[in-house]
């Protein structure tokens, strides 16, 4: 009797990925699942950083889809090697920063490697032809099997009858006419095949899980490699991007300024590594200065600072400023009015 | 059987889990590791990791504003 065959399906958490997995479970092939973490994933950090998230549910749903399904979870980071995708892609970007196209053949080719590595035979994916994001239409689906390198061993079993015969399909190890033949925006054929499967309870939208398709997010990953001179990032930067309000009023620096305790808690990890500043004669928020300010801009970002704070309405605010390798020193300013911080200063 | 210990503080969800898993990798059956951490999430998201991947949680605890997973590798 022959091996069963093995699929490792990749899983980003939402309902297409767990009913790609499911439809090809059901027909007796061992699936294992795969996740990617780029460190553009929404869920989970804000709301672990946020205090007025505190009481939300802080499930990975990548990890909670592989409990529902029964399978075991590969959580890869790929933080490093993602950095080549966001800042060359080769198809562009979508509405905002969001490589879309490129992040799925990324994704698809560093399955194929892993199945080569693991013993697997074929890669499942939940793209359906016509859905957001952007990487699945029709004319995207095979430049993402071609691209990928993962060619016929990459099977959409959602879509895949509207597609050409895989290699799985080929071979007889699953049957086409068990696959699915959906296709545009609609979410009724999957809500129906999780009802089928009795799935009732998983996350929603699909698509909606990377804040590189977030326009405030994008806005503000531009504005650092404009201030910088260069596409360049660090993990630190795709977290502190999702933090505080920031500010930036000349172009050799910035504020990231918290705007309630959790921001505050989860920036204290930062200050070793930023020059950073609070009000001392009043109360008022962390801040951390981004950048290289001189002396002179040192006094604005206080003034700024100072805005932020219950003592913005004084004559005089007395802040203490932290550097690197220098003792903490305090400075006296006059908070900055409404009327003196420009709109373009809010990134 | 080895007792290791692992520090994912400041590491926000699924890094911790993402380090829990690789540290996992070098050790064998029976051996126990403790994490800890300071993203609340891990106390989801490491259980939820061991139960879909065989291993078992001995200790899930809050301590000081830390969260301490111990675990034994299956």
């Amino acid at each position: 009797m022959s091996e069963p065959k093995k699929a490792v399906a990749l899983i980003s958490g939402g309902l297409d990925s767990m009913l790609a997995a499911k439809v090809i479970m059901e027909q007796g092939i061992q699936v294992e699942g795969i996740n990617f973490f780029t460190g553009f994933c929404v869920e989970g950090h804000t709301h672990a950083i946020r205090k007025k998230d505190k009481n939300k549910q802080k499930r990975n749903n990548a990890l909670w889809s592989a409990e529902q399904l029964g399978i075991k979870l590969h959580i890869v980071d790929i933080i490093d090697e993602y950095k080549d995708v966001l800042i060359n892609p080769k198809h562009g970007y979508g509405a905002h920063m969001n490589p879309c196209l490129d992040c799925k053949i990324f994704m698809v080719n560093k399955a194929k490697q892993w199945i080569q590595e693991n013993g697997f035979d074929f890669i499942i994916t939940g793209e359906v032809i016509g859905q957001r994001p952007m990487s699945q239409r029709r004319e995207t689906m095979p430049v993402v099997a071609a691209e990928s390198g993962a060619d016929d061993l990459l099977l959409r079993p959602l879509c895949a009858r509207n597609l050409p015969m895989t290699l799985p399909e080929r071979e007889g190890w699953v049957d086409r006419e068990k696959l699915y033949d959906f296709s545009g925006r609609s979410r009724k054929p999957q809500m129906a095949l999780a009802e089928a499967f009795g799935f009732e309870d998983y996350a929603q939208p699909a698509g909606g899980c990377c804040f590189l398709t977030d326009e405030h997010y994008s806005t503000k990953l531009v504005d650092l490699w404009q201030a910088r001179g260069k596409k360049e990032y660090d993990l630190d930067d795709v977290m502190l991007l999702k933090v505080g309000r920031h500010i930036r009023p000349k172009k050799n620096f910035k504020l990231i300024v918290a705007r309630e305790e959790g921001e505050a808690r989860f920036m204290q990890g930062y200050k070793n590594h930023f020059i950073n500043m609070n009000c001392a004669s009043h109360r008022g928020p962390l801040v951390l200065i981004d950048g290289e300010p001189s002396g002179e801009d040192l006094i604005l970002a206080g003034q700024i600072t100072a805005r932020y704070g219950q003592g913005r309405d004084a004559e005089e605010v007395t802040l203490q400023i932290r550097e690197k390798d220098k003792p903490e020193r305090l400075i006296t300013v006059k908070p900055l009015s409404a009327d003196e911080m420009p709109e373009e200063w809010f990134v | 059987m080895m007792q290791e210990t692992l520090d994912a503080r400041r590491l926000l969800c699924p890094m911790p889990v993402i380090r829990t898993q690789d540290k996992v990798k070098k050790l064998t059956t029976g051996d126990e590791l403790t994490v800890i951490c300071t993203d609340p999430g891990v106390m989801q998201d490491i259980p939820a990791w061991c139960r879909i991947n065989g291993h078992r949680v001995k200790e899930c605890r809050e301590q000081d504003g830390e969260y301490i997973i111990v675990l034994e590798v299956g």
